[in-house]
């Protein structure tokens, strides 16, 4: 709750540092904000609390990932030094909308009533259409932000239709509500309860890019200004995961036979619809989105098992995916700056493929280091973070004894390590003409950052664990 | 304006059955969605958007009525306020889109393939 309040008035302040003549105040103005959310959210702990008339919750779950989704959000400010030289960007507005994204996130994260949900959802929405057309003159940012609107407008009408239809069948918005409405599924449920948790299912698996809805990801993630990519694509689904499973954990735990299977079909065909489409892209930043529906599949796998480790599981598995996702971006976009000052063009095409990675751990181990690190997460790797985030999904599946699902894990996990390592390939074993590239300090702290944590994670994933 | 008779609202949305309005609104709701999936203007399709929102508040506050419970009601407020945000944006995307092509039909925007 606390973060929620701090981050609406900073944000507010953030407004008004735009108008200083200096741009070089915001940066460090909003990574202290941040810090100061991130402290503020932990007043809490241990506690479990209801504020505003029981319209929102805080537990340790809940501040757990609100705590991963300040970090990613810190992180990925921290990587957006370049808006100082930018003559057309508003780095003041773009960093207000960011916080005020994140009291929509952090409110998807802790609600306990539908309209709430409503709200948070909208609000991060909202704001990231903006933060997709951010870049006014580039047409593939306004084609962008046009699709993720419309889609994420639509979807949010079907998400809507299925709140009336659960409200019409239960007589009330709360989760708790529902879930006594629920309760009494033996003795039958009206059909509407069913229809209505379908379309709410399926509003917020448009929103976390699950296949089959998942289709305006690519364009939205490449469209996208790079930086505002790796924050959708971070925080937005680690909110999205969050409340999903705190609908289902709370509300639907009765009727676990009707929506599970459901679910884990979803699961199946975003696994595969991911990962063998990302096989098949030239561009980095292209195979970067459907690596991220590839992700939301396997974040899927512990929703649809939803077992007693599954909210452990969800934690972790977002965390890792979160660092080495916002590292990997952080590594394009400083390699797509270089070729774009060497050959004069901003041709996104050749400027974001596999090819512009060549021969870049030569001259620029760092950055080798870090991109390799994050890809070897992404892949499952052992020793990093990624591994043990599969393995604890995968054990929520054996748990569950969905068997035919983990086998289509097993799968596409192994066809995820070929585009993986293609980037590797690129970085380290082919010719390129890439000069040193120029990392600034704050750049270089965030990488190092992002390596030891997905290190650490991956020698001692016991970190987390008997935390909530 | 003072009301003349006694007749409270909710007992006026109550002679029609609720099954009318459930169907009314669902009908609503899938032109709606036939809108945004058929026609390639971005101002149309935004408004099949807004004609999907709008079915669901008529759903909520006749659910609301029948079962004498606010919340509903209150919920609608918070779908217009909410919606009014979202088309403030959804229009300056489409004013942006319009000033770089003059043009909104949805299907020249096609830069982004695979």
């Amino acid at each position: 709750m606390f973060p929620i309040v701090l981050l609406s008035v900073f944000a507010v302040v953030l407004l008004f540092l735009g108008f200083l003549k200096s741009r070089s105040v915001l940066l460090p103005a909003t990574l202290l904000f941040l810090v100061a959310a991130l402290v503020a959210n932990f007043l809490d702990w241990n506690k479990t609390y209801l504020y505003f008339n029981s319209m929102l919750r805080t537990d340790n779950l809940s501040m757990v990932f609100t705590a991963i989704v300040l970090l990613s959000s810190f992180l990925v400010v921290a990587l957006s030094g370049s808006f100082e030289d930018d003559e057309a960007a508003q780095p003041a507005e773009y960093y207000a909308i960011i916080l005020f994204s994140l009291v929509g996130a952090i409110m998807m994260i802790g609600y306990e009533n539908l309209v709430m949900l409503f709200v948070g959802v909208e609000i991060l929405s909202v704001a990231m259409y903006i933060l997709t057309g951010s870049d006014k003159r580039n047409l593939r940012s306004n084609e962008a932000a046009l699709k993720y609107f419309l889609m994420g407008a639509f979807a949010t009408g079907i998400m809507l239709f299925g709140m009336a239809l659960l409200y019409g069948a239960s007589g009330s918005f709360t989760l708790a509500g529902i879930a006594s409405y629920a309760s009494h599924a033996q003795q039958g449920l009206s059909l509407i309860f069913y229809v209505g948790l379908l379309m709410l299912l399926v509003g917020l698996l448009f929103k976390v890019s699950a296949a089959p809805f998942h289709f305006w990801t690519p364009d939205v993630y490449d469209g996208a200004p790079t930086i505002f990519t790796a924050y959708m694509s971070t925080v937005v689904k680690t909110a999205g995961f969050a409340a999903l499973l705190h609908l289902l954990a709370a509300s639907f735990t009765y009727v676990y036979s009707f929506w599970g299977i459901i679910l884990a079909v979803v699961t199946a065909i975003t696994l595969i619809a991911g990962n063998v489409t990302a096989v098949y892209q030239n561009s980095f930043k292209r195979m970067m989105a459907y690596s991220s529906i590839s992700h939301a599949g396997y974040l899927l796998i512990g929703l649809a098992a939803l077992s007693a480790q599954s909210r452990q599981a969800i934690v972790f598995y977002s965390l890792a995916y979160s660092i080495a996702t916002i590292s990997a971006f952080g590594v394009l976009m400083l390699v797509t700056r270089q070729r774009g000052m060497q050959t004069l063009s901003s041709n996104p095409l050749s400027n974001e493929s596999f090819d512009a990675f060549n021969g870049l751990a030569k001259q620029n181990p760092l950055l080798g280091l870090a991109m390799a690190t994050s890809m070897l997460s992404l892949a499952g790797i052992p020793l990093t973070a990624g591994f043990w985030g599969k393995f604890y999904m995968f054990s929520t599946a054996v748990e569950r004894g969905q068997i035919w699902l983990l086998v289509v894990a097993v799968l596409m996990s192994a066809v995820g390590i070929y585009y993986y390592f293609r980037v590797i390939i690129a970085m380290y074993f082919r010719d390129g003409a890439t000069e040193p590239i120029r990392i600034s300090p704050v750049f270089r702290y965030v990488l190092v950052a992002a390596i030891i944590l997905t290190i650490g994670l991956g020698v001692a994933p016991g970190l987390l664990q008997g935390l909530f | 304006m003072q009301p003349t008779q006694d007749v409270l609202i909710p007992e006026v949305i109550q002679q029609i059955p609720l099954t009318y309005y459930l169907i009314l609104s669902t009908v609503l709701f899938i032109i709606g969605i036939i809108g945004v999936l058929t026609r390639r203007n971005a101002i149309i399709i935004f408004m099949s958007i807004e004609l999907m929102l709008n079915a669901v508040n008529l759903l909520l506050i006749a659910f609301s009525s029948y079962k004498s419970d606010s919340a509903g009601q209150v919920f609608v407020f918070f779908i217009m306020a909410v919606a009014a945000a979202e088309v403030s944006v959804g229009l300056a995307i489409i004013v942006m889109i319009y000033r770089n092509t003059r043009s909104i039909d949805v299907g020249l925007l096609n830069k982004l393939k695979w």
